[in-house]
């Protein structure tokens, strides 16, 4: 029944670009998540109100309505701003950094709220003790908050992880040759859909299951010392 | 931008409405009655009855709703069986599809959420249970489930809004949700401001009212643990 037909190979480069674009995502949106972190706990009011209109508005809305208005929008602000810097020709987005940008802004905003927690999880009195060290704010923050971080961070960050695999299939709608769009053109030329989006599915299980394997590892790994109640 | 367009248009917008609430709710409301039996199932020690769950749970957690929906809409016409059989009256229907694919996926969701509050019931409640002479079926019935269902709700609310989102992928299956009208508008008017922001409000109106709602079962389940 797996039969592939000799498309196999386009398969295997569409989960490649799938994996690439997993990683460029989680990148930006790591990034974005400690920066919102950073800014929702901050004393400082507008960039606290930033912060959480950020995550309140990504989190109320569905990924695919956020791309589509990314990809579509985006295209029709770029070609209104050319001309105003005297670039006259048609620019076309690359679908690539559409889709990137647009997980891995979304997954910034649930980073934002798991980074959070983190954070209020390790105790006032360590950076406390770090400050009346002599402790720059910088290394306070690189010494004693961000390695007693990672251990609360891991197991909402690995679920977050999952889910941005999962939401990179969207980009298939947008035009992107990433493994499911490979499989809808297999499927397409050899009337078999089945067995493409199964093989699709099959390769979605897989890197899931590498996945939980290496978050359990990392798990392990930063609660090395710390007794389980 | 020119708003103008939206309000010639709204009437495709709360089609759009009717269709979302209608394929989120009733994928919800079946996936939750076939979660519960089958999280009981998934809590039982015979590995029968527990790994087949557990099998049916992984595959449709690993996999994105996008690929499922395909599967079950494209790809269940290649079986010649399946196109002479009574059951391709359903499923070469695109609604069909969607909401066979979003009750499959939620009741995969809810069930681990349900089985993980069950597994965290406390000992102490099963013991007193146990020891008031209560057989396993009422102990199920009258405490261990009452409990888990409180200490499951917050996820579950979680739960609820992502099907919420997730159904706007029906829209690339040609169903007209929310997203689908405003693919409809940009498409006729090339203007996707307008369009998609006005499914973004839509989208996060709802979003809020579930989540007061909600909020307000919350208070209401966990009344004996408020503090006066």
């Amino acid at each position: 029944m797996l039969n592939l037909q000799g498309y196999g190979p386009s398969i295997l480069q569409g989960t490649l670009l799938t994996i690439e674009l997993c990683l460029a995502a989680l990148g930006i949106s790591m990034i974005l998540g400690i920066t919102g972190a950073l800014a929702k706990l901050s004393n400082y009011r507008p960039l606290n109100m930033a912060a959480t209109a950020y995550t309140t508005v990504i989190r109320g809305i569905p990924d695919l309505v956020l791309m589509l208005l990314i990809f579509f929008g985006g295209q029709v602000l770029i070609n209104q701003l050319g001309p105003m810097v005297g670039y006259e020709e048609y620019i076309d987005i690359n679908p690539f950094i559409a889709g990137v940008s647009t997980i891995g802004f979304i997954f910034g905003a649930y980073m934002t709220e798991t980074f959070r927690g983190a954070i209020l999880a390790v105790p006032n009195g360590q950076l406390e003790a770090g400050y009346s060290y002599g402790m720059t704010r910088f290394k306070v923050f690189s010494r004693i908050l961000l390695p007693q971080m990672v251990r609360h961070a891991i197991p909402g960050f690995g679920n977050n992880w999952l889910v941005l695999m999962k939401t990179t299939a969207l980009v298939s709608i947008i035009g992107l040759n990433d493994m499911v769009r490979m499989a809808a053109l297999a499927a397409g030329a050899t009337r078999r859909p089945f067995t493409f989006y199964l093989v699709i599915a099959i390769n979605y299980l897989i890197l899931t299951s590498i996945s939980i394997l290496i978050l359990n590892w990392l798990n392990k790994k930063y609660s090395a010392g710390i007794i389980k109640d | 931008m020119d708003f103008s367009i939206i309000f010639d248009n709204i009437g495709i917008y709360f089609e759009g409405l009717k269709n979302t609430l209608m394929l989120v709710s009733i994928s919800l409301f079946v996936g939750l009655i076939f979660a519960v039996p089958l999280a009981v199932l998934r809590t039982s020690k015979n590995l029968f009855i527990s790994g087949p769950i557990w099998v049916y749970v992984y595959c449709f957690r690993g996999t994105p709703l996008l690929v499922q929906m395909f599967i079950i809409y494209y790809g269940m016409g290649q079986f010649e069986l399946m196109k002479s059989s009574f059951l391709w009256i359903f499923f070469k229907e695109a609604y069909f599809c969607a909401l066979f694919a979003f009750t499959l996926n939620t009741c995969a969701y809810t069930i681990e959420i349900i089985r993980g509050a069950i597994e965290n019931t406390p000992h102490g409640e099963v013991e007193a249970a146990k020891a008031a002479g209560m057989s396993s079926l009422l102990r199920f019935r009258r405490i261990i489930l009452p409990s888990a269902f409180r200490r499951a709700l917050p996820t579950y609310s979680n739960e609820i809004i992502f099907m919420l989102h997730g159904s706007s992928l029906a829209s690339v299956i040609t169903i007209i949700d929310i997203t689908g009208a405003a693919r409809i508008v940009n498409s006729r008017y090339y203007s996707p401001y307008e369009a998609f922001l006005t499914a973004a409000v839509f989208y996060m109106s709802i979003t809020f009212i579930i989540v007061w709602l909600l909020k307000k079962l919350e208070v209401r389940w966990f009344a004996h643990l408020r503090r006066e």
